[in-house]
């Protein structure tokens, strides 16, 4: 079987992770290019079905990168975010995906190596997981289909 | 409102892994305001089976759609055009929206997706609590605008019993005891002797007791 | 004399009445009634026999009672309104009577979340002051609470429970009242420890003259540990255990402990006989029934009187 590549989408808000995301690439820290990253204005305006759509799509992993406590640009959305995440992780047991593969992570503007830190973590610790169930069943129906 | 919430995905999965082409039905009332079943639970609910059941190697077609009230026939025929294409319909209404749906379209199996809970109000973004029975005879004149009957464990209508505790209710230290919330109030307005009155055994015909209820306004019935 | 109750005439005469309890096995076992109702026998005016208490299922009241009617001693049916809608409980009134059992306690009962069958629903068709109301009409009116008329009404001497320790304080003795409006003509009230914060609702009794109007029995429980007291401070809704009554079970060496539950409950009484309007003791001897004769006696309550 050939090597897995997991496929992992990060919501980054725009006010810390996706501007962290922008310093470690401009300090030429290597990053897993697993990760693609989506950015949002707020990680409080990442909603649940943002998160399902992006399982539901083949996702392996996917976490939502927010400010450190108490730096949100719209005062507590990263705490709405926090909640939202542990909540999803229930319905991602109950959905058979598993609850693991969904993570919130808090960062600031300026923690590029961090950035780039969690986003090898990441991509290790889905590695690990293997491919989401939905990921293995879209890729057979993919194969089936080409054949 | 009438609050919801929703089932465990395996008894949905249960009901519909029969069948392929589902349509999945929200409301916009109550539900949608409990967060229970309104399009956004419709969407999560559509997501979560189709990535639950990809997962289990199987695929399934699901439609969503979400009416403004499931428990008004003219709401409900709106959606008679979208029944050809499907083999069951699962409803995110209350038990009303569920049967009104079932009532219209009797050829298609129709399943619950919620379980309906009580008649209540929000005490917080996201916390709803018991307010109303509809036992068809309102008390609330007479017990300061608190409702023993929905909110004293044992529907004591002379209470508080002898488990009352610093406000709560002995069942749980996280229930208000509904005859100190009532005497409090009767205090505040300077209706303590109210208290003393005995409400008499209650009439429960009015509460369902004499069989199921209906409401007929001749002036507007057809 | 309202009734025939042995209680009511006890009571009349101006005698400090004792009852005591009976809690019903949990199984078809009429051995175990029996071996109860005899510790009690002679020694006790009534016996208080409990309705699926703490909501756990038992012989019913009315079986047990039976039983102990027909070895000679005067039960005092407990009904809640938990388990039976007013048709049932009727019903049973008229068994009752017509077994010979002509004093009741009208109860709201236990929650099911305390018992075994928490799933259960509970009817509360009526609640406890409804009881009291409808057993009332029976006995007075001869009619059913539907207005129906009774052939040979069911002449009941009607108690109920009051607990002066529950919150809010102020509405103890209110309730209380609500209780006699409703036709109550005895009290047992929930197990006494703290008998300062008793005194005080005494006094708020007295002050409606409500000690006029009904019967009160103190209640009182020998306490069989300290571990027992705690729980019942800890753990029972409703329940007044102070810290000193604690502190006095914790200090005996555990084999000592009994016998001070015991010293308690009979000083307990002996302080409360002087209670102006304190009209008799229900001692609940819970699962602890061979303990009765002894507390009576020391507690100077023998002989029980013989009425007619």
């Amino acid at each position: 079987m050939e090597k897995f590549e997991p496929v992992i989408v990060a919501f980054c808000c725009h006010y810390c992770a996706y501007t962290a995301a922008d310093m470690a690439g401009s300090q030429r820290l290597d990053y897993p290019p697993n990760v693609k990253i989506i950015r949002v204005p707020c990680s409080g305006k990442v909603d649940a079905i943002h998160i399902l759509k992006a399982f539901e799509r083949g996702a392996d992993g996917v976490y939502v990168a927010g400010c450190l406590e108490g730096d949100c640009h719209f005062k507590n959305g990263n705490l709405k975010a926090e909640k939202q995440v542990q909540y999803l992780r229930k319905s991602l047991d109950e959905i058979g995906i598993g609850g693991d593969r969904l993570e919130m992570v808090f960062m600031s503007a300026g923690m590029g190596e961090f950035f780039a830190r969690k986003a090898k973590e990441m991509t290790e610790k889905i590695r690990e997981l293997g491919p989401s169930p939905v990921h293995t069943q879209l890729e057979q129906q993919a194969r089936q289909k080409a054949s | 409102m009438i609050t919801a919430e929703r089932k465990p995905l395996k008894e949905i999965m249960d009901y519909i892994q029969p069948f392929n082409r589902i349509l999945l039905v929200g409301c916009n009332e109550c539900v949608t305001v409990c967060s229970a079943g309104g399009r956004k639970e419709v969407g999560l609910l559509s997501s979560a089976l189709q990535s639950a059941f990809l997962s289990a190697g199987k695929s399934i077609e699901i439609k969503e759609h979400t009416l403004e009230r499931q428990c008004d026939p003219e709401y409900v025929e709106e959606i008679v055009g979208m029944m050809d294409g499907v083999d069951a319909v699962v409803s995110m209404a209350c038990g009303c929206g569920v049967q009104e749906m079932a009532r219209r379209y009797k050829n298609k199996p129709v399943f619950p997706a919620v379980n309906t809970k009580f008649m209540g109000a929000s005490e917080r973004q996201g916390v709803w609590a018991e307010r109303c029975q509809g036992c068809g005879n309102c008390l609330l004149g007479i017990t300061g605008g608190i409702c023993p009957i929905a909110r004293c464990s044992k529907q004591l209508m002379n209470g508080p019993c002898g488990g009352s505790t610093n406000g709560k209710c002995e069942i749980s230290k996280e229930v208000d005891c509904a005859w100190q919330l009532i005497w409090d109030r009767l205090k505040m307005l300077g209706q303590e002797d109210r208290y003393l009155d005995i409400i008499p055994a209650k009439d429960w015909r009015t509460a369902g007791g004499g069989g199921p209820r209906k409401i007929v306004r001749e002036d507007l019935a057809g | 004399m309202k009734t025939n109750s042995v209680l009511e005439k006890v009571l009349a005469n101006g005698n400090l009445a004792v009852t005591s309890e009976c809690g019903p096995p949990r199984g078809a076992v009429p051995e175990k009634v029996k071996e109860k109702g005899q510790l009690l026998a002679g020694f006790v005016d009534a016996v208080n026999v409990t309705d699926n208490q703490t909501a756990m299922v038992r012989m019913s009241s009315l079986g047990a009672s039976i039983l102990l009617r027909q070895m000679g001693l005067n039960p005092l049916l407990q009904m809640v309104t938990r388990d039976r809608n007013r048709l049932a409980m009727q019903s049973e009134i008229l068994s009752a009577y017509a077994h010979g059992i002509d004093t009741m306690l009208c109860l709201s009962g236990d929650h099911p979340h305390f018992g075994d069958h928490p799933m259960a629903a509970s009817v509360h068709d009526i609640d406890s002051i409804q009881l009291i109301q409808m057993v009332k009409t029976m006995r007075d009116e001869g009619r059913f609470q539907g207005g129906a008329e009774i052939e040979n009404p069911p002449k009941m001497f009607i108690g109920a429970a009051a607990n002066p320790f529950a919150d809010p304080f102020e509405l103890r003795v209110m309730r209380l009242a609500k209780k006699v409006a409703a036709g109550v003509d005895f009290i047992q009230t929930q197990c006494i420890y703290n008998i300062p914060k008793f005194e005080k609702w005494m006094e708020g009794v007295r002050n409606r003259g409500l000690h006029e109007k009904c019967y009160i029995l103190a209640g009182v429980t020998p306490m069989k540990s300290a571990g027992m007291a705690r729980y019942m401070k800890n753990k029972v809704p409703g329940m007044d255990v102070p810290d000193d009554v604690v502190a006095r079970m914790a200090a005996k060496p555990k084999e000592e402990q009994a016998q001070e539950g015991v010293d308690i409950c009979i000083e307990t009484i002996q302080r409360l006989s002087q209670v102006e309007g304190v009209a008799g003791f229900h001692i609940m001897a819970i699962e602890w029934e061979k303990i009765v004769p002894e507390i009576v006696e020391r507690a100077g309550l023998l002989p029980r009187p013989q009425v007619a």
